[in-house]
């Protein structure tokens, strides 16, 4: 059963350190980067703030460093600290952004599919069943790829954000409704449903009060490793140089373009980026992971 | 006097948690001769089922055995390291679980699975052990025993495979037979014959059975002693006969008690103590249409469902799930409606009831008219608030995300019969009308038991003041004790409010209690419809009278014939 | 038999939904024309050379000659080569392939005993440290674990090569880099990074499978009867877990195409996905095009493979219940 009382959410979460350490981690780094124009040291993309004699300064425990930068600064003399709260802003909207748009359409589509059956079912699921054949992230690279071909230049580069959601989100739906179909083909079955034709209950009130509270909990577990798929999407995509433009980076953007200097030893303009990257995934997967256990209490 | 073969003294087995251990069983004790049958009763939660795992080690963790011995031909099975009793499983012990459509593996051939168990057990090579495996499955009664080896589970039917499990749980050849509900999952016919398969078996190899079950009627047929368990103690042990007859202990009596006859209609079924709230004025309120005659009418009612899949190009003939020329319910009556599984009956319930479409046929209500011809919202809504399910399963048929009091304000809202001030207090009236309290109404479908959530799906059909009430298996998966209840509280509302019922079953003889007239369905097809007494009594088909003498029956202790005296033995 | 029949006849439709896409993407991103000719050419040529190119066709005609060309192995000109696309993928398809092969083999034959051992000890001290592991290895986006590989072991070790295919062999025709030492040394990198995500997600998998399976009634009672864990854990639960760890299979193949395309990048290995790469820096519709059709064959043959492996374990599909 899908119900556990309340005091078992807290005593489970505490039983396991790492979990809540990562959701402390998330909490943060949402709030961080959020908060990025207060919280970093600098403004990293503002032309009058940066001196290009700034550049190249390693992290602040190294000879030759500036105690202004606490991470160094990249090629550009950009404080590498403040980059990544900006960037990390950008792939967390990014991801959340996208995930949201996922979990619309696939919650739209798995109930409508669910519910009804017959032909709705046949047709959505054949459309589902195509895409799924192609990886998500094949298919944002092409959704990329042909929406900046289809665009004008200067559009695209203006809406790199909106594109980036909307290519990530669409790619990401076919989980979600596979998820919610076989769920409300479940819940469909069940006698409360049966209740509720028997009361004579509208189509509408029966799946959006009924069926639908009852097939969230498996979604929002996938919407949660799918924020950590899509930021590694986002990051994956700019870093192939197709995502955010590098006026306003994301960290994968930020990664592509320190990886340039990789062979002249300065390594943090990736590492840094690339750990907090790495940190942001890993937390949400973890979460996400205890999450489907708390739910599924048979595994334990 | 030899060595019993299996002595169980003064068992506990405890399940740690973090709110304080939960001790499962406590004090328990048993002793079991080779060639004897020893019953465990109880119902859910008793800890029958913990005593047969602790057997053979298979406690579910954290469980564990925390006193007492377990001594098998003298040896104490709780001391064994775990190695040393996984070496006694299969071999010296064996064990049936209670779903046969569960405990085979799918993608093996039955005949792979048992030769597989007979070589490894036996210490044989897998040719000789084929061999063998024919040989038994022959023993349990599988004919074409060698063509049917190389077909896979889902080729059997349920009982053939409980069978099979037979064969497999006594491939290594034990002494001890441990058999946790083996025919719960079955029809009733098919479970006598699993019943005396076990029975033969046990008297053949001599070997020592422990019977897990929840059901009376059972023990009756199939063990020599039983032991009573409740709250993980043992209340009362004894031979069985003498046990079923004259009871000592309360709990033992009380149910006894429970269970509802087969042979005669009781009165507290028949004439339930009359209880009012002060919402029955208010349920009475959609009955001024009072009429003689027929609730509901059909003609050649057919069901069919579509055949899965196509082969060799030809759509297969549709399955038909039910085929009834005529069936009529009179205004006040209880129609119940027994069968064995698949055989319609759940379908036909719904047929009626406007919650499947129909394939062919019509079915007319008095007062609506022809329900699948319904064109507009409003009669359609109309009808529905005349007609009403309960239904057997109490986990499902309650959305877990709504709390109890919105449950009921629902169907009371939507169909305006009541302002949006007035309804808490219905509310709080229904729950009190079907034995809970109003504070209930606060709470989720979770924090209630399976008797408590079916008043909860009773007082949801009774919220729209409903006239009709499909009963689709109502007591099916409570235990007895509250399944007395719930048909006293059914019988009373019932009277009461002047409903009319379909009350659908496979227990004989709960449609017994309940019905005016019962109609027997097989296959899709009603076999035969009379009134109760003259069915039960001098059954004409032949089908009917193959039911009625294969249900278990438990003749023994029977209460003073008044309801008072029922009800308050059973709370 | 009619299962089969049926999902053959579902690949080709996908092939042809994945065409339909392929031939939107072809006809109307972009002018066909203009790419052909540039802007210099007068009104009056365009229309000449739309004419000819068969574009005021009716659309389902249209469609129907793009289908029968793509059959015919003709997906059209690159705009940025002007080469046939057809050639150039076969040209930079062997490249792709052996990473493929080297990555998926090497994940399967890591993962799923690794799956099986921590479904079985759950709770111990290497199965834990495996989830860790996976854990990372799910989670780390393969650019930069490319990158980290190649600041490790290139700049900082100077052990490995950070890009190229190295030296090429021929083996039966099939010419790889597999077959050198040198090439091998090259594709160590590429192939591991890779094979981790792979690796991470199919552990998961075959472990929560395990897992799920182990909880079954068929499993109790084949504890009950006595058999021996190797037994119950190989025979028993193994192949039951195998039936939604083949699906997956299927699908990490696809997936381990589209990984390559990052990887190859990383790594500038002269691969397909590089191609691609190109294909949409340039806006080089038909390359983009014929990619996408080609990949989607692969797909389509994959998951094929896989519905056939499925008739091959489970009867109750061989005997249509499901």
């Amino acid at each position: 059963m899908l119900i556990r009382i309340k005091s078992d959410f807290w005593y489970e979460l505490l039983r396991s350190p790492i979990t809540v350490f990562s959701a402390l981690l998330i909490i943060l780094m949402v709030l961080a980067c959020t908060f990025a124009p207060w919280v970093a040291p600098h403004t990293p993309f503002d032309p009058a703030t940066i001196s290009i004699l700034d550049n190249n300064l390693p992290p602040a425990w190294q000879d030759r460093s500036d105690p202004r930068f606490l991470l160094g600064t990249d090629m550009q003399g950009r404080d590498v600290l403040s980059a990544m709260l900006y960037g990390g802003r950008i792939s967390l909207m990014v991801g959340l952004g996208a995930v949201a748009l996922s979990t619309v359409i696939g919650l739209t589509v798995g109930l409508v599919a669910g519910y009804f059956g017959g032909l709705t079912d046949a047709i959505l699921m054949r459309i589902a069943e195509v895409q799924f054949a192609f990886p998500p992230i094949l298919i944002a690279l092409l959704l990329n790829g042909i929406l900046k071909t289809a665009l004008p230049a200067d559009v695209f580069a203006t809406a790199a954000v909106p594109i980036m959601i909307l290519a990530i989100g669409l790619a990401g739906w076919v989980q979600f409704a596979r998820i919610v179909r076989a769920s409300t083909l479940v819940q469909r079955e069940q006698d409360y449903i049966t209740a509720c034709h028997a009361i004579g209950l509208p189509t509408h009130v029966t799946i959006l009060r009924h069926i639908l509270p009852n097939v969230l909990s498996p979604v929002l577990v996938l919407a949660m490793l799918q924020i950590a798929v899509a930021i590694v999407t986002e990051a994956t995509l700019s870093f192939l140089g197709l995502g955010t433009p590098l006026t306003e980076p994301s960290l994968g953007a930020l990664i592509q373009a320190g990886s340039q200097f990789l062979f002249s030893g300065i390594w943090w303009v990736v590492i840094f980026p690339g750990v907090m990257l790495l940190m942001m995934v890993i937390a949400f997967n973890l979460v996400a992971d205890w999450a489907r256990d708390y739910l599924n209490p048979r595994l334990r | 006097m030899t060595d019993p073969l299996l002595k169980i003294e003064d068992l506990q087995i405890t399940f740690p948690h973090r709110r304080g251990d939960f001790i499962a069983v406590q004090g328990f004790e048993l002793t079991l001769n080779k060639g004897e049958i020893v019953g465990l009763i109880g119902e859910s939660g008793a800890g029958k089922s913990t005593v047969g795992n602790a057997v053979i080690g298979l406690l579910s963790p954290p469980g564990r055995v925390t006193s007492g011995q377990i001594l098998l031909d003298g040896q104490d099975l709780t001391e064994l390291t775990a190695h040393r009793l996984a070496a006694l499983r299969g071999r010296r012990i064996g064990m049936i679980f209670q779903d046969p459509m569960t405990s085979l593996n799918p993608l093996m051939t039955v005949g792979q699975q048992l030769a597989q168990s007979i070589s490894i057990l036996r210490k044989m090579p897998m040719r000789q052990a084929r061999a063998e495996a024919a040989r038994r499955l022959s023993d349990v009664g599988i004919s074409d025993a060698k063509n049917r080896m190389d077909q896979y589970p889902h080729e059997f039917s349920g009982g053939m495979r409980q069978r099979v499990v037979i064969a497999l749980a006594l491939a290594g050849d034990p002494d001890l037979l441990i058999a946790d509900e083996p025919t719960t999952a079955l029809d009733v016919s098919v479970q006598k014959q699993v019943l005396d398969l076990i029975k033969d078996i046990c008297r053949e190899r001599a070997l020592g059975v422990i019977l897990v079950t929840h059901d009376m009627g059972v023990i009756a047929e199939t063990a020599d002693r039983v032991c009573v368990m409740r709250h993980g103690k043992l209340v009362e042990t004894g031979d069985t006969q003498k046990v079923l007859a004259h009871p000592t202990a309360d709990y033992t009596t009380r149910l006894i008690a429970a269970i509802p006859s087969i042979t005669e209609r009781e009165d507290r079924f028949r004439n339930p103590e009359p209880r009012t709230g002060d919402i029955d004025k208010w349920l009475l309120q959609a009955h001024d249409r009072e009429e003689e005659g027929h609730f509901l009418n059909t003609t050649d009612l057919v069901k069919e469902f579509p055949a899965k899949g196509v082969s060799f190009g030809i759509r297969q003939p549709p399955f038909r799930a039910v085929d009834v020329p005529q069936i009529q319910i009179a205004r006040g009556e209880v129609l119940g409606l027994v069968g064995e599984s698949g055989s319609g009956k759940s379908t036909l319930g719904r047929l009626l009831t406007g919650l499947l479409p129909i394939t062919q046929g019509s079915v007319t209500y008095t007062d609506h008219g022809d329900i699948s011809a319904f064109r507009r919202a409003a009669p359609r809504k109309a009808f529905r608030r005349d007609v009403q399910v309960v239904f057997q399963d109490p986990y499902s048929s309650l959305n877990s995300r709504l709390r109890v009091d919105r449950i009921l304000a629902e169907p009371i809202r939507f169909h305006g019969l009541a302002s949006r001030s007035q309804t808490p207090r219905l509310v709080a009236a229904l729950l009190e009308r079907v034995g809970l309290s109003a504070e209930d109404g606060r709470k989720y479908p979770h924090q209630f038991s399976g008797g408590q959530r079916q008043r909860i799906c009773i007082a949801r059909a009774l919220a729209v003041r409903p006239r009709f009430i499909l009963c689709d298996e109502p007591t099916s998966a409570l235990d007895v004790s509250i399944q007395a209840d719930m048909l006293a509280l059914l019988m009373e509302l019932r009277r009461s409010l002047g409903l009319t019922m379909l009350f659908v079953s496979h227990d004989l003889a709960v449609v017994r209690q309940v019905s005016d007239r019962v109609a027997v369905m097989r296959k899709g097809k009603i076999v035969e419809l009379k009134e109760a007494e003259t069915l039960f009594q001098s059954p004409e088909h032949e089908y009917t009278r193959h039911l009625l003498s294969t249900a278990p029956r438990v003749e023994g202790h029977r209460p003073s014939n008044t309801a008072a005296s029922t009800r308050k033995a059973i709370q | 038999m009619y299962y089969v029949i049926a999902r053959v006849l579902q690949a080709c439709l996908v092939m042809l939904c994945v065409a339909l896409v392929g031939f939107i993407v072809f006809q109307y991103v972009g002018d066909p024309v203009l790419a052909l000719v540039g802007q210099e050419t007068s009104i009056e040529d365009r229309a000449a050379l739309r004419e000819s190119l068969g574009l005021n066709d009716p659309i389902l005609v249209q469609y129907l000659r793009f289908v029968a060309d793509a059959l015919r192995g003709d997906l059209g000109i690159s705009y940025s080569f002007n080469r046939d696309v057809a050639d150039m993928i076969a040209e930079r398809l062997p490249a792709t392939v052996e990473l493929v092969l080297l990555s998926g083999v090497l994940g399967l034959v890591l993962a799923i005993p690794a799956g099986i051992y921590t479904g079985i000890h759950r709770k111990g001290g290497w199965a834990q440290a495996i989830m860790a592991l996976s854990v990372i290895g799910v989670s780390i986006p393969s650019f930069l674990l490319g990158i980290l590989m190649i600041l490790v072991f290139s700049v900082w070790l100077n052990w490995l090569p950070s890009f190229g295919r190295g030296d090429v062999a021929g083996v039966f025709g099939f010419r790889s880099s597999l077959f050198t030492l040198d090439g091998l040394s090259h594709a160590l990198m590429p192939a591991a990074v890779l094979c981790l995500f792979q690796l991470g997600v199919i552990l998961r998998l075959v472990r929560a499978e395990m897992l799920e399976v182990l909880r079954t009634d068929f499993i109790r009672f084949a504890w009950a009867r006595g058999l021996p864990a190797q037994v119950v854990y190989l025979q028993h639960a193994l192949k039951n877990t195998l039936v939604p760890v083949v699906t997956a299979i299927g699908l990490q193949l696809s997936s381990l195409f589209a990984f390559s395309i990052i990887t190859e990048r990383v790594f500038q290995w002269p691969g397909m996905g590089s191609l691609l790469l190109h294909a949409i820096g340039q806006s080089d519709i038909p390359l983009l095009a014929a990619y996408l059709i080609f990949v989607g064959l692969v797909f389509t043959v994959a998951n094929l493979v896989v519905d056939a492996l499925y008739v091959m374990i489970d009867p109750r599909i061989r005997h249509g219940k499901v």
